[in-house]
């Protein structure tokens, strides 16, 4: 069978999977359709939360960015995860105690303010929309590579499908869905690493393989990788390079942003009880982590593999050799055709040169060895996706990891949709603008408003703004600026009333977006930045997409402070907030 | 929920539990994986040290027993205190 036929035979089936789910789970009520009936277990709701936040980026990405950047990236790694140690500790088990759909409702209710509501309901969606491009760009990527069809028809594809099983099924159909879905992305992404890391080390398991000894040179993996970078001119894979306080800061923003993402904390009002809770957002984590212990391995050795493939014969050596151009691998050329790996011959040898023409220091080396400059450029994302190719593993596995960044983009894309359709049809509709909806006009509300969600969504996916790769950082900072700490202090003081939490939101949120548009350009517009976005350079020597947190920050002061000032909350309100720090009674409360 | 007294309690109990675990939780990736790997770098694993494999392994796992351990302790609180979902 060629490639091509296996390639839509994965996927095909997988898709066939989906839709059959969708079929299977169709729902009925709202509570169906927002929160799944609140039946879900809570082993099954840990899985679909997993691949409800494993996107595009965790799949695809960054892998990439660690592989290329060593050790000063590996704030994805504990930032992503993190997360989850707070949504588990701060937010699931009383959210779900409070037992109602949205996030917003949960705001608006607790600050007796309609205001507040209205400002969560903004956050969300701009956090949510900004993050779904990204999905819809993924799954184009996916499809133009693997399936030979274009990317806007492969677009068509992943968003009819997201469309059959999100809009038919809500929260019931994409809980079932992004449990599939897990399954594929998780196998996906092991089994070729698995194999990668038996060729390397001998070591079925990844994570261990990373610190075990390679084969080939027989020294420690890391050490080996360590050497032949610096041999190359780059810094040590291993060694810490950047500004520890924008490590820190950046780490502890994609935690907070995590844990502020609605579309997640969603996921846990599907379960039947506060304990439960409890346990899923740990199962959750344990499904996260299959991929996530398994990534920084995957960026490590597709790093020293590429390094292989180009010096065949080692690194060191006054004379360095290279690989003849013309003697490259397949999966260079196929790489080639999509543009996301470019070979320019700079000095005219024909060779393949790959090193660092920026370190001042391997200058003269370089010189010495004739090159004109790094020869390669090889986009970071096609690292995950080439990587079965690279360590010449055989067609259906690559097939398999065509299925799984589909899995993975489609997942997490239904799961903004949903919260997105949430917001418009709970949040707005019949919070705002009409209160004496019926519970079928909602539940038809809601389902034209992932409808169109999916609309824009795929709008946007084909007419990518520009600055798409630049809004990831917008939405963590948002989440983690204005959601985050809203809930928190919701659920963990009973001082903060509605003018404090509106007036900690808003300062949260213009200062995030004031210090993000400072540096990356107002609404992203080129040349309209007033500061770089570098350490040395930005405003208070932090990068735009560290500032998340000092955002949250704000917002407590502001939040604490103000309320401090005026009124206590109404007793009524006090009662709620005693209520929701006990389990007992949830099951009642579900019932609304 | 009985009296003003037991809930207090309950609270408080949850409170000093949280703290414990958010301290772990800090200590594991801001501390040992980033802040105070250097102090860390005596200690190898593999081909680095210490510290870096609390960066992209450790912090990881201790996150993972932290949410299971505090889930474990608080259903059982839940319990001894009769507050938990009949």
């Amino acid at each position: 069978m060629d490639h091509n036929s296996l390639y839509l035979l994965f996927v095909g089936a997988t898709f066939a999977l989906y839709i059959g789910i969708a079929i299977w789970a169709m729902a009925g009520s709202t509570s169906e359709f927002y929160a799944a009936g609140r039946g879900v277990h809570p082993v099954t709701n840990g899985m679909a939360t997993a691949a409800d936040w494993m996107s595009a980026a965790s799949f695809i990405s960054m892998a990439g960015l660690i592989a290329f950047t060593g050790y000063d990236n590996s704030s994805f790694l504990m930032g992503w995860t993190g997360g989850y140690v707070l949504l588990a500790l701060l937010l699931a088990p009383y959210l779900r105690k409070f037992g109602k759909f949205t996030v917003p409702e949960f705001i608006g209710d607790r600050f007796y303010s309609q205001t507040a509501r209205l400002v969560a309901v903004v956050c969300l969606i701009v956090a949510s929309v900004t993050y779904v491009i990204g999905q819809m760009t993924g799954v184009g990527v996916a499809f133009s590579r693997f399936l030979e069809v274009d990317n806007s028809t492969g677009l068509f594809i992943g968003a009819g499908v997201v469309f059959c099983y999100a809009v038919l099924g809500g929260m019931k159909g994409v809980t079932y869905t992004q449990v599939a879905q897990y399954v594929v992305l998780i196998i996906a992404y092991t089994i070729p690493a698995i194999f990668i890391s038996l060729q390397l080390t001998g070591n079925p398991i990844p994570a261990l393989g990373l610190f075990s000894d390679h084969t080939g040179s027989g020294e420690p993996l890391l050490q080996t990788l360590d050497r032949v970078v610096t041999d190359l001119g780059f810094r040590e894979y291993t060694s810490h390079d950047g500004n520890t306080f924008n490590m820190v800061l950046f780490t502890l923003s994609l935690m907070i942003g995590t844990a502020g993402l609605p579309h997640v904390i969603i996921r846990f009002f599907t379960v039947p009880k506060v304990a439960d809770a409890r346990w899923s957002a740990g199962w959750a984590l344990v499904f996260i982590a299959l991929l996530y212990l398994t990534a920084p391995a995957v960026g490590a050795m597709a790093r020293l593999n590429i390094i292989d493939t180009i010096h065949p014969n080692g690194t060191s050596g006054p004379q360095i050799e290279t690989l003849a151009y013309d003697d490259r691998p397949d999966w260079m050329k196929n790489w080639e055709v999509t543009g996301l790996l470019k070979f320019e011959d700079k000095n005219g040898d024909g060779k393949i040169q790959f090193y660092n023409d920026k370190s001042e220091s391997f200058a003269a080396t370089a010189e010495a060895n004739g090159w004109k400059g790094s020869e390669l450029n090889v986009n970071r994302d096609i690292l995950v996706l080439a990587n079965p190719e690279i360590a010449g593993l055989p067609g259906w596995v690559i097939a398999l990891v065509a299925a799984g960044g589909l899995a993975a983009a489609l997942s997490t894309a239904a799961g903004l949709l949903l919260a997105i359709s949430g917001a418009v049809s709970h949040d707005l509709i019949k919070g705002a603008l009409m209160p004496n909806i019926s519970e079928k006009g909602e539940l038809l509300s809601a389902r034209i408003a992932m409808a169109v969600a999916i609309g824009v969504a795929t709008y946007l996916g084909l007419n990518p703004p520009g600055f798409a790769a630049q809004t990831v950082a917008l939405a963590f900072g948002l989440a983690a600026a204005s959601i985050f700490p809203a809930l928190m202090m919701g659920i963990f003081s009973k001082r903060v009333n509605n003018v404090g939490a509106v007036a900690g939101m808003l300062a949260g949120l213009i200062f995030t977006l004031l210090y993000i548009f400072l540096h990356k350009g107002w609404f992203f517009i080129p040349g309209t930045a007033s500061f770089p976005d570098t350490i040395a350079g930005s405003l208070f020597g932090i990068k735009s997409t560290a500032i998340g947190a000092i955002g949250a920050l704000i917002n407590f002061a502001v939040a604490i402070g103000v309320s401090r000032a005026t009124d206590q909350p109404p007793k009524e309100i006090q009662d709620l907030v005693e209520s929701i720090r006990v389990p007992r009674g949830a099951g009642a409360a579900s019932a609304h | 929920m009985d009296g003003g007294s037991d809930s207090n309690a309950y609270w408080s109990a949850n409170i000093r539990l949280v703290v414990i675990c958010l301290i772990i939780w800090a200590i594991v990736s801001f501390g040992f994986g980033i802040i105070l790997r250097p102090m860390l770098s005596g200690i190898s694993i593999g081909g680095t040290d210490l510290g870096f494999w609390f960066a992209q392994q450790g912090s990881i796992l201790v996150f993972l027993a932290l949410i299971f351990f505090y889930a474990w302790r608080m259903n059982a609180l839940d319990r001894d205190r009769g507050v938990d979902e009949e």
